[in-house]
């Protein structure tokens, strides 16, 4: 059966390849059918049909990865790895069967680059802990970015608090791209770990990852790139961008919570000191010396989120079915409109303006706190984020408190655009 | 829709506009800042005591429009207040925005404050609405710092 998946993916990946896709992606994007695969898009929200654009904090599940949970649930759920009995088995089978996706997903070299964690969060967390506590110490610097989500600040701040090494910021111009000039200046001897997010969640700046990691490899320092808002939306090719590290989350892409990947180069992981101690993750205990296991086991203590991450694999196989490189252009198609749309309503303005921009719509009105637009908003069903979407330095660039942002999946489509802005509209209006 | 113009009274939009005592106040001899880690709001709150009584109040910072206009009614509804009266109306004033108390039927001396009573039907709100009066109950209570997670 698994066999014969495979075939159905390599052919569902063929055809899409043969369908001409770049004229006009909207014309052949059917998103009316893809939309009857989220059960969840279809209620209403304080009597109007709801409007989901939150999909940068939370994307929802397609029927396919629910089945594909409830299915091992009901016939495999079963501890993984160390039972004898069928059910056991069954189990390991699904969940390294959704690691082999995941490598697919992002083109690792080997299944055993890809470690299954809780989330991007989780995986920067355990580069910090397995690699930077290893080998960074006082003297050294880390290099973030001033687009950075608190998952990729904090744990440096805590290794450099911990070490006496150093944090190093490259900082960002009106529109919200990054200096790579000041990047390159940043980097010298001292540096000993770039992180860096590939997609900004608070403007949209996709950054131009491949340079920057090539510039850092020339002193011979690592990259972890924070993927948690680029996975969902574009191709990810983790041999071809060269990182050390990418990490991301399975809730931002139409999987359940508690399912990520954080994927490390295999040279780097086997040096790297495990993240948690605990079962799964020896290959012997006496009370005098632990071996620990070989990878991927190495780095997942515990009886992990099994239901989840299989519903990662099947996360991937409906991406792949309805065709990433399709998705991420009815996406961009569907960004311009938003753009266009909300930058033609007086009193609103955009933050993040960037060049190369992904799914993510950030926006204040003047003298409109963002907390009063999510609610009306929301009283219109309609969902964004109104907040500092965890990027605080973020909004004391841009001189701001907060910001509304709407972000957007293939399942959203024009008519939904064109309700945001009429709701914004009204947001003017109370406002006076 | 009529929750929400219940939330986003014509008052509550006045006085977001035109905040009421928004300023620093140099005679205070108290000061706390009161701080929602979830949204970013954050306020100080001055307050000029003699002996048991609140001479003068005022506040400064940012947050929406609930959080900035109850602040502004908080200032003028705790001035001239004794301590104790002052807490009075917080109490009454947290209780009536989480649904513990009918301002229409319940005895109470919120007055003017009862226009907040719509912040009930929004839960995720309370915290905008009451920032201003936790912040103004810490600088009652000398604690510098309030967060209202």
């Amino acid at each position: 059966m698994k066999r014969g998946q495979g075939a159905d993916l390599r052919m569902a990946t063929i055809v899409e390849q043969l369908v001409p896709i770049k004229a006009k992606p909207a014309d052949v994007w059917d998103v009316e059918r893809i939309r009857k695969d989220f059960p969840v898009l279809s209620q209403t929200v304080n009597g109007q049909p709801l409007v989901y654009l939150d999909n940068a904090a939370s994307s929802q599940v397609p029927v396919m990865v629910i089945e594909r949970g409830s299915q091992y649930l009901q016939q495999e759920h079963s501890n993984i790895h160390r039972g004898v009995h069928y059910l056991s088995m069954k189990a390991t089978t699904a969940y390294e069967g959704a690691r082999e996706k995941v490598k697919r997903f992002i083109n690792a070299r080997e299944v055993k680059e890809c470690i299954f964690v809780r989330g991007a969060t989780e995986g920067i967390n355990l580069v910090m802990h397995g690699y930077g506590r290893k080998f960074i110490g006082a003297g050294d610097e880390i290099i973030i970015s001033a687009m950075e989500h608190h998952a990729n600040i904090v744990p440096w701040q805590m290794l450099c608090e911990e070490k006496g090494a150093r944090l190093r910021v490259i900082p960002m111009n009106d529109a919200g791209e990054l200096l790579l000039d000041e990047y390159d200046a940043l980097l010298n001897e001292k540096t000993k770990l770039v992180a860096i997010t590939h997609v900004s969640n608070a403007l949209g700046t996709v950054n131009p990852i491949k340079g920057m990691i090539d510039s850092a490899h020339k002193y011979g320092v690592p990259v972890l790139i924070d993927g948690a808002q680029s996975a969902p939306h574009m191709p990810i090719d983790v041999q071809d961008l060269d990182c050390d590290f990418y990490a991301f989350s399975g809730h931002k892409m139409f999987a359940p919570t508690g399912s990520g990947v954080v994927y490390g180069k295999a040279s780097l992981l086997e040096r790297m000191n495990p993240f948690q101690g605990g079962g799964d993750m020896i290959k012997s205990v006496t009370f005098e010396k632990t071996i620990y296991a070989d990878l991927p086991n190495k780095f997942e203590a515990g009886t992990p989120a099994i239901a989840s991450q299989i519903g990662l694999g099947a996360a991937i196989d409906y991406l792949n079915i309805i065709g990433r490189e399709k998705a991420a252009l009815y996406e961009h198609d569907l960004l311009a409109y938003a753009t266009e749309r909300l930058s033609g309503i007086e009193g609103v303005r955009i933050i993040g303006t960037a060049r190369e921009k992904l799914s993510v719509l950030s926006f204040v009105i003047d003298s409109v706190h963002p907390h009063d637009i999510g609610t009306i908003l929301d009283q219109q069903g309609i969902a964004v984020r109104a907040g500092h979407h965890c990027a605080q330095p973020v909004m004391k660039r841009f001189n701001i408190p907060a910001t509304a942002r709407a972000s957007f999946a293939f399942y959203n489509t024009k008519q939904e655009v064109d309700q945001l802005a009429a709701a914004i509209e009204k947001v003017i209006e109370v406002f006076g | 829709m009529s929750e929400l113009s219940e939330l986003y009274q014509q008052v509550i939009l006045d006085h977001n506009k035109k905040p009421r005592n928004f300023h620093k106040l140099e005679t205070a001899n108290r000061r706390a800042e009161g701080y929602n880690p979830l949204c970013g709001d954050q306020l100080n709150v001055y307050l000029d005591m003699e002996d048991d009584q609140v001479k003068d109040v005022a506040f400064e910072g940012s947050g929406c429009a609930i959080s900035k206009a109850s602040a502004s009614m908080m200032t003028q509804a705790v001035k001239g207040k004794t301590k104790a009266e002052a807490e009075q109306l917080f109490n009454e004033f947290h209780r009536m925005v989480t649904g513990e108390l009918d301002a229409e039927e319940d005895p109470n001396n919120l007055g003017r404050l009862k226009i907040f009573a719509g912040v009930r039907d929004f839960p995720v709100r309370v915290k905008c609405a009451t920032l201003s009066w936790h912040t103004m109950h810490a600088a009652l209570n000398n604690q510098p710092i309030v967060s209202t997670e």
